[in-house]
């Protein structure tokens, strides 16, 4: 897999075992803009993956083809081996969970949920049954006679999950699932959704421009940008493998140090000083060739003993951050980052920077 | 302070409203057993209920696939439909009658090629009854049903539909199921416009309704029978199942009023087929036909030589002479500028009283301030003839004690009758547009030293000024081609161009009928493009 990781064009591998979702090459333009260009990528089996991108990535456009309410220009979309992409929506047996949810406002909670089942023309008996144990599933038990407008948006949330996941969906698509809640609600729902997710055994698709929501509930993670992949990978692989400076750049607070290449470690001269850092990865950049090594705060250490092995630096400014104080240091003139301590130090003054643990390098 | 000063607006309303109201349905006391006697006045009452409703029906059934057929798809023509969905409302209510008489009557020119076309002894139909009435409803009122769906639709947030898709619903649910429900307070306030404006339809019964009676041109009969007891009767019942239709409508659409989330929006899906572009592209063109063929031959008979079009298909022998004659020939010309005048003084006082009206409403809070909303908005419940009435039965005579003057048989009853029917136009676009102002504008400038009127003049009137000249554009013209009032009310001095419209029609002079429709058509058109430009400014 690591070979394939960090090409961001690259023909990805795909499996075509005939099992899950796959994507391959669709293309979509709108007039004069190519919205999704050529993006393959795979969901396996009960696997949560998530499209993460800024706005204008082509992260919906992308989950609207995979739903069928998008025609793809180029490229194909396969499910369980069958090639689907000219399939109707209503046909694909996919459930989905819109960004503003959209529920039926003249439908109680239940009918809402029931909708699936009486098109698919499953008796009332047991349609408000299955309905209602959906309901339960997702903590609305005994809600099912309100109408929607009396709901929660957490609650009208997981109305919209209830109505997508009783039809038995064989893949679940949502489209920025917590991008409606307010913040706090939005850290819980992380975890329920997870659990919820994982527990209904459907693979799942979701969209998100928030990288803390994807890390907290996909198993991986694809990156887009301007329509294309950046790179496809678990969380950890995205944060301490990244393929590229952009992906380096979105993912994390990520300082970026021209480096050079030298079998594992890499030599970064800063002010002068030049010093050997070890490398966790070190994306395709050739030994001996130059790059960037990619510097995160918890990567760093800020010191006020003269040990060796560190930087001399500036303290700029500090901020209060409750558990500890940020401070905002200058290495040189082009170097300013931000460094977590306990220690409590003034601005302007003289302190070191240590590197304590491998660093990813990109090209 | 507000209350005194909404004073004598209220007092014009109870003068002009309230009590031709009350004195119609004072005066229709005693006559009640003679209108259940009578069967032609029952079989009117049932008439008019059946036409109303019928015409609701015909006006969604083309109205709502209309708006559908335009707003969610795109095929070739789609344009130019669009543009021509709207000609219809540019017919003033007389002209769009006389028009499809010359095009579908006995002798008109599309009866008549479909005659020799499929080689028939007879006249392939008649336009009389109960069903010709219901079509010219459904041709002039369908433009309301497709305005308020296009708008709904335009609104109608799209993620609805994909998710009902999305579940496995069939085109049939998705419709009955999701969209048309949530769609259900445009067409219930589409509905409701195409009821009131049928139930009080005079024209069209009047001129091609045969023997059928309805309630409207029944009280005209009374009136001119002198069973004036009897009129009041009619005018009363007219009325009732006016506001009857208005309070049904009204709770049918606030029943299934629900906001939605998102921001709407519509994805307009090109047709891909070959053949439905195609057929789609053919009825278009065969639609927009349609819709222009009133306007078209109204314009062809302005120019036709009066008297001298009788078996032929079309006129054949044209000429300037009939719009010469409008300006030149002092009978021809009185009828002009009559309607121009009356229309002019009836919209200048529309624009005071109901800017005055809209001030208070929308800026002070004062006891009487829903009074004085219901009233602005009642005339238009109100049916015209019953409106005619009314103030037949108030202005009949002098008597100031019982607040009594007397105007009917003078110039001034038109302008009034104009003024009062146009109130609820006039107020709403003004209310509008001082709805969309920022209401700490007003004490802002008091509030650095603006006297009241100086605030008024520099900061409330320039809110309002989108809605005052929509308003009087729209108040005037409906003003100089009003037909429904005037025939009850007219005097031979200040007769309208719309009664002068019939009484060219009634001596076979068509070409002279025409000329002054094609000049009620070409006054509507420039007016409401006016109005659209100023509502434009509102935005």
């Amino acid at each position: 897999m690591d070979e394939i990781l960090g090409f961001p064009h690259q023909e990805a591998q795909l499996s075509g075992t005939g099992e899950g979702l796959v994507v391959d090459g669709i293309v979509r333009s709108f007039g004069e803009q190519t919205a999704v260009d050529h993006v393959s990528f795979e969901v396996k089996p009960g696997e949560l993956v998530a499209l993460v991108g800024a706005s204008g990535s082509g992260k919906t456009t992308t989950l609207r083809i995979v739903a069928g309410y998008e025609q793809p220009d180029a490229g194909r979309v396969l499910f369980a081996g069958r090639d689907i992409t000219r399939l109707g929506p209503s046909k694909r047996g996919f459930g989905m969970v819109f960004q503003h949810y959209a529920l039926f406002p003249h439908m109680s909670v239940l009918d809402n949920v029931a909708f699936g089942l009486e098109a698919r023309g499953i008796g009332r008996a047991e349609r408000r049954q299955r309905a209602g144990a959906a309901l339960d599933q997702v903590g609305l038990a005994g809600k099912g006679a309100r109408m929607v407008q009396q709901l929660s948006g957490g609650e009208q949330q997981r109305v919209a999950l209830a109505r997508a996941g009783v039809i038995e969906p064989r893949l679940l698509l949502l489209d920025e699932p917590l991008s409606n809640l307010d913040p706090t609600l939005r850290q819980s729902t992380r975890d329920e959704l997870r659990t919820t997710l994982k527990r209904s055994k459907a693979p799942a698709l979701f969209v998100t421009h928030d990288q803390d929501d994807a890390f907290a509930i996909a198993d991986r993670i694809v990156l887009l940008s301007l329509g294309r992949v950046l790179q496809t990978g678990s969380p950890e692989d995205l944060y301490d493998r990244p393929a590229t400076r952009d992906v380096a750049m979105f993912i994390g607070h990520a300082t970026l140090i021209p480096a050079r290449r030298n079998g594992d470690s890499a030599n970064v001269t800063i002010d002068g000083v030049s010093r050997p850092l070890v490398l966790s990865s070190s994306g395709d950049v050739a030994d001996g060739a130059s790059g960037a090594i990619v510097l995160r705060p918890e990567a760093v250490e800020i010191t006020r003993d003269d040990s060796t092995g560190q930087w001399p630096a500036t303290v700029l400014s500090r901020r209060f951050a409750g558990a500890q104080f940020v401070y905002r240091v200058r290495l040189d003139s082009q170097i300013v980052f931000d460094v977590a301590s306990g220690d409590r130090i003034e601005a302007g003054q003289a302190v070191g920077v240590r590197v304590t643990r491998p660093v990813p390098m990109v090209p | 302070m507000a209350t005194l000063a909404a004073l004598p607006l209220l007092l014009v309303l109870a003068w002009t409203v309230i009590y031709p109201n009350a004195a119609v349905i004072a005066g229709s006391f005693g006559h009640w057993i003679e209108f259940a006697q009578s069967p032609s006045d029952v079989e009117a009452l049932k008439n008019s209920l059946i036409i109303a409703v019928a015409s609701v029906v015909a006006a969604l059934a083309i109205g709502v696939p209309l708006a559908f057929l335009l707003t969610r798809f795109d095929f070739p023509g789609r344009t130019l439909l669009r543009a021509a969905a709207l000609l219809p409302a540019a017919l003033p209510p007389l002209v769009g009658v006389i028009s499809f008489l010359f095009l579908y009557g006995d002798t008109g020119v599309i009866t008549r090629l479909t005659q020799i076309v499929f080689r028939l002894q007879d006249v392939p139909w008649h336009l009389n009854g109960i069903g010709a009435i219901v079509f010219i409803h459904a041709y002039t009122m369908y433009v309301y049903v497709y305005l308020f769906v296009s708008a709904g639709l335009e609104r109608y947030e799209s993620s609805l539909d994909e998710a009902a898709i999305g579940l496995g619903a069939s085109t049939f649910r998705r419709l009955t199921r999701v969209t048309l429900p949530l769609l259900t307070p445009a067409i219930a306030g589409s509905a409701l416009l195409v009821f009131m404006s049928a139930l009080g339809s005079f024209s069209a019964p009047y001129v091609f309704g045969g023997g059928v009676r309805v309630l409207s041109t029944q009280i005209l009969n009374s009136k001119l029978n002198d069973a004036i007891g009897l009129a009041y009767v009619e005018t009363t019942v007219l009325a009732i199942s006016a506001v009857a239709g208005l309070l049904l409508f009204r709770w049918l659409e606030g029943k299934r009023a629900y906001v939605t989330p998102g921001k709407g929006g519509v994805i307009r899906n090109p047709v891909r087929s070959r053949w439905v572009r195609m057929a789609l592209a053919f009825s278009a063109g065969l639609i927009v036909l349609v819709l222009v063929l009133p306007h078209l031959m109204i314009i062809l008979v302005s120019f036709a030589k009066d008297g001298a079009w009788t078996t032929q298909v079309l006129p054949p022998e044209y000429t300037t002479h009939n719009y010469a004659g409008l300006f030149t020939e002092n009978q021809l010309w009185t009828p002009i500028r009559n309607s121009i005048v009356m229309s002019v003084l009836a919209t200048a006082a529309n624009v005071v009283f109901c800017v005055a009206g809209a001030y208070l409403i929308v800026t002070r809070k004062f006891s009487g301030r829903r009074l004085l909303e219901i009233l602005v908005a009642l005339p238009w419940a109100i049916p015209g003839t019953a409106v005619a009435l009314g103030l037949l039965a108030t202005f009949n005579t002098n008597n100031l004690a019982v607040g009594k003057v007397l105007l009917v048989g003078t110039f001034w009853i038109l302008p009034l009758a104009y003024f009062v029917r146009n109130i609820p136009l006039v107020s709403q676009a003004v209310e509008g547009s001082l709805r969309q102002m920022d209401l700490s504008l007003e004490p802002a400038a008091r509030g650095l030293g603006a006297s009241w009127w100086m605030a008024v003049r520099r900061v409330v009137l320039p809110a309002a000024r989108p809605g005052i000249v929509a308003g009087a554009l729209l108040a005037s013209v409906t003003a100089v081609g009003e037909f429904v009032a005037s025939i009850v009310l007219y005097t031979h001095g200040n007769r309208p161009i719309s009664i002068e419209i019939l009484a060219q029609l009634r001596s076979y002079a068509f070409g002279t009928a025409s000329a002054y429709s094609a000049l009620l058509i070409g006054l509507v058109l420039i007016m409401a493009l006016g109005a659209r430009i100023a509502e434009s400014r509102m935005q």
